[in-house]
């Protein structure tokens, strides 16, 4: 109970007239305008019940972490950094912090000059600094669709003119984004940046093939677009062979051995390590990571060194097998999530069956799911967390216009355990059914017809890549908002 | 009246929650103002003991959607004798279930836009969607979608035309197991707001000057904006011709009075653009108490500060 006694009539009354309430509308930015927390938002931020089955969330399973290696590291900083990690830091990161993001990045096939990373307070700052580094309201960027559904409100914040280009199986088709960089430039714009995740992408949980990297890094190069690359989970792929990075393909490109100068990559311990820590980092081209640095100052000076010294320690330890327990960590996740992964691609084609498709993630957290166009998952939602206790995250979440995808939902099947991610797609396929059967009923008694590939047990595997579905309506009808 | 031990009920787990809080913090802010003892209680599991607990004079009800509005609380206020703002269970229970609402007032004469409501389980049971058709040419396109209970945004739903139609109903049926499919009306989107006045008992309620919503966006109303600032701009009072004023007020009071209102309501109507007449749509037992909403401004516009709403709305707790 939270308590709030006055002072006790004082007759000091202070008449606060809805006239001065209103004032507060004068006062802000004009850029709050856009920042608006829609209803589906409210919504979901009803979904942080326990008792709620939650496949919503973007969280790994931090559970799975050693208590007694957390415990020994935090009094190992405690007793031998004690005073720095009380300090402040560097704006860019405290050196042995970014030698441990050196090391991460090469695991990848990464190559990077130390001194060319800024350490941030998680990925989510470097999307907030690279916006606050280069757009200016009205200025365009080009992102996936769908998108990583925390990227909107810092677009959104911006006042960034968000081109979104509808991904297939194989991430983000080239020839669709050159197109619409045509169309821009006939317009007489150019985007300030491409935002894409090409690793198990969040939330489509696809991956950009290499043919379309490589192309991606010519179309940049050919055009000078920046290009952010969202990276989170590249070290988290449960099947395939790694695919090198496009800061890595664009190194390669600029040859001599020297470092991307069109991509800015964008990296986090949160999935590899703990969100808690809030931990990510950039690596840009010179001239850009100094106003990222410059940005960073404004924003919060530097990030904890509590956890920059965490990290380091954590780096150093060894594992049982006399590997970096970091690696063997990973390796853990790895196991553990390619299990629930399994799990849930199982329960999809139990419960789900043929009224919806599926994408099948090589790795990462999520896998996105699509149903009967005539289902907007966020009613869906409302019914499925009120009467059968589950969540999702609804596709509308995913789109800067918050009205397409609303047939589509992510869904998260690392962050809770298996039985809770089979329980939790029998209850919304539970939803799903129930709202098929009144729309059959409504419709004159006619089953809708299945809706994409239709996954069949029986038949082995899934196809290796489920295409996404074709977009519902064209770019420009999305944007007339019209529903 | 001061010195009073004032619990706010806010929060809550309706889909109405952040905007409760909202008007739960300004309430909470304009009693501590008035020199009342404030204990803020997030409506949970728990609520019924802190209420206990508290051993407060009166609860002001700031809970907004289900439960704060369709009486539940009200019942639970009542069982255990402490008095709260407001309305009584049973005026909630009319106004929240628009689908009764909208029956009340049409048997009273009161103008509504044509309506039907149907039950889900009328439509699994007794094929209630052959009677879609009937519907359809009585309403015709496009047409709103309710659910027939809940204040918020998500669930209203346009159809434009026939084949929209299967889709927004089961939208509208995922918040409520009762729906009701209204003829859209074209026009002006306005409030009226009823308070009664405990200053001078017996004089009864009264309308206080109306408040047009201006959505910023030239499209159908976006719902989902109601709250936001910034999103629509409200007009107060309305630049309406004196007698439309008049009769929207006239309205306002014959409404209150009939689904039995007690403290405040508000009344939303529409001022239909082809033909100038004005239309009720439904009644809200607790106004919303944010930064943006309409109560505030319209009794702003009567001379009553914020203040001294909250005092007001304070006051009749004490004279049911």
């Amino acid at each position: 109970m939270e308590r709030s006694s006055s002072g006790g009539g004082d007759g000091r009354r202070t008449r606060a007239t809805a006239h001065e309430l209103a004032r507060y509308e004068a006062l802000f930015a004009a850029r709050t305008r856009g920042m608006k927390s829609s209803a589906m938002r409210e919504m979901m931020a009803l979904t942080e019940r326990t008792d709620v089955i939650s496949l919503a969330g973007g969280l790994p399973d931090t559970g799975t972490f050693p208590p007694e290696l957390y415990a020994n590291l935090m009094a190992r900083v405690a007793s031998e950094s004690t005073a720095r990690a009380l300090q402040y830091g560097p704006t860019e990161g405290m050196a042995g912090t970014v030698g441990c993001i050196v090391e991460v990045m090469a695991e990848e096939g990464t190559v990077v000059d130390p001194s060319e990373v800024i350490v941030t307070t998680g990925g989510q700052q470097v999307i907030d600094l690279v916006c606050k580094t280069l757009i200016d309201p009205g200025d365009v960027i080009v992102a996936e669709a769908p998108t990583y559904p925390g990227a909107v409100p810092t677009f959104s914040a911006y006042q960034a003119d968000v081109e979104q280009i509808e991904m297939d199986g194989d991430g983000m088709p080239i020839d669709a984004l050159e197109s619409t960089l045509d169309r821009l430039a006939a317009e007489g714009r150019r985007p300030k940046f491409i935002y894409t995740i090409p690793n198990f992408q969040n939330p489509g949980g696809v991956t950009m093939s290499l043919a379309r990297r490589r192309r991606l890094i010519e179309v940049a190069r050919e055009r000078e677009l920046l290009i952010l690359e969202d990276n989170p989970y590249g070290l988290l792929r449960y099947e395939g062979d790694p695919l090198p990075t496009l800061y890595s393909l664009d190194a390669e490109a600029v040859g001599r051995g020297g470092a991307s100068d069109l991509v800015i990559y964008l990296g986090t311990f949160s999935k590899i390590l703990s969100p808690g820590l809030r931990l990510g980092w950039a690596v840009a081209p010179r001239p850009v990571l100094e106003k990222l640095n410059l940005g960073k100052q404004g924003s919060d000076l530097c990030s904890s060194s509590v956890t920059q010294t965490f990290v380091t320690a954590y780096f150093q330890e060894r594992g049982a097998s006399g590997e970096p327990a970091w690696r063997e960590y990973i390796s853990r996740l790895c196991e553990l999530y390619g299990h629930r992964r399994e799990v849930m691609l199982e329960a999809l084609a139990e419960h789900f069956g043929d009224h919806a498709s599926w994408t099948r993630p090589q790795g990462g957290l999520f896998i996105w799911a699509t149903l009967d166009e005539r289902i907007d998952t966020t009613d869906l939602l409302a019914l499925a967390r009120k009467s059968r206790g589950v969540a999702f995250v609804p596709g509308r979440a995913a789109y800067m216009d918050g009205r397409s995808g609303s047939s589509s939902m992510r869904l998260n099947f690392a962050g809770v355990p298996e039985q809770d991610i089979r329980e939790g797609v029998r209850r919304i396929g539970t939803a799903i059914r129930e709202q098929l059967g009144l729309l059959g009923s409504l419709s004159g008694g006619a089953r809708p017809a299945p809706r994409g590939a239709a996954p069949d047990t029986d038949t082995g595997p899934l196809a290796d890549v489920v295409a996404l579905p074709v977009p519902r309506a064209g770019a420009d009808e999305r944007r007339r908002r019209d529903r | 009246m001061s010195g009073r031990r004032v619990a706010v009920l806010k929060g809550g787990r309706s889909l109405e929650r952040a905007v409760s809080l909202r008007s739960g913090a300004q309430v909470q802010d304009a009693l501590a103002r008035l020199g009342h003892e404030v204990i803020a209680i997030d409506a949970g599991p728990t609520m019924v003991a802190d209420l206990l607990e508290a051993a407060a004079d009166a609860a002001f009800v700031a809970l907004h959607g289900r439960d704060g509005e369709d009486g539940t609380i009200q019942g639970l206020l009542e069982a255990i004798g402490l008095p709260y703002t407001g309305s009584g269970p049973a005026a909630c229970a009319r106004c929240t279930d628009k689908a009764l609402a909208k029956r009340l007032m049409r048997e009273a004469g009161i103008p509504t836009p044509a309506f039907h409501t149907l039950r889900e389980t009328s439509i699994r049971e007794f094929g209630a969607a052959a009677a879609l058709e009937r519907i359809e040419a009585d309403l015709s396109f496009p047409m709103v979608v309710k659910p027939a209970k809940g204040g918020s945004a998500l669930g209203v739903k346009f159809a434009r035309r026939s084949e929209e139609l299967p889709a927004a109903m089961v939208g509208a049926f995922s918040y409520d197991s009762t729906i009701v499919l209204e003829r859209y009306v074209r026009g002006r989107d306005l409030a009226v707001s009823v308070l009664d006045d405990a200053d001078a008992p017996g004089t009864g309620p009264r309308a206080l000057p109306v408040v047009e919503a201006v959505p910023r966006e030239e499209d159908f109303y976006d719902y989902e904006s109601r709250y936001e600032i910034g999103m629509t701009t409200f007009v107060c009072p309305a630049d309406l011709p004196p007698e439309t004023t008049e009769r929207a007020q006239e309205l306002a009071l014959a409404v209150h009075s009939l689904l039995g209102c007690h403290g405040v309501a508000r009344v939303d109507l529409m001022l239909e653009a082809d033909t100038g007449e004005l239309w009720v749509l439904e009644t809200n037992v607790v106004p919303g108490m944010t930064e943006t909403s309409l109560l505030p401004q319209a009794a702003d516009a009567a001379g009553v500060g914020f203040d001294e709403l909250v005092e007001r709305i304070l006051a009749g707790a004490f004279s049911r």
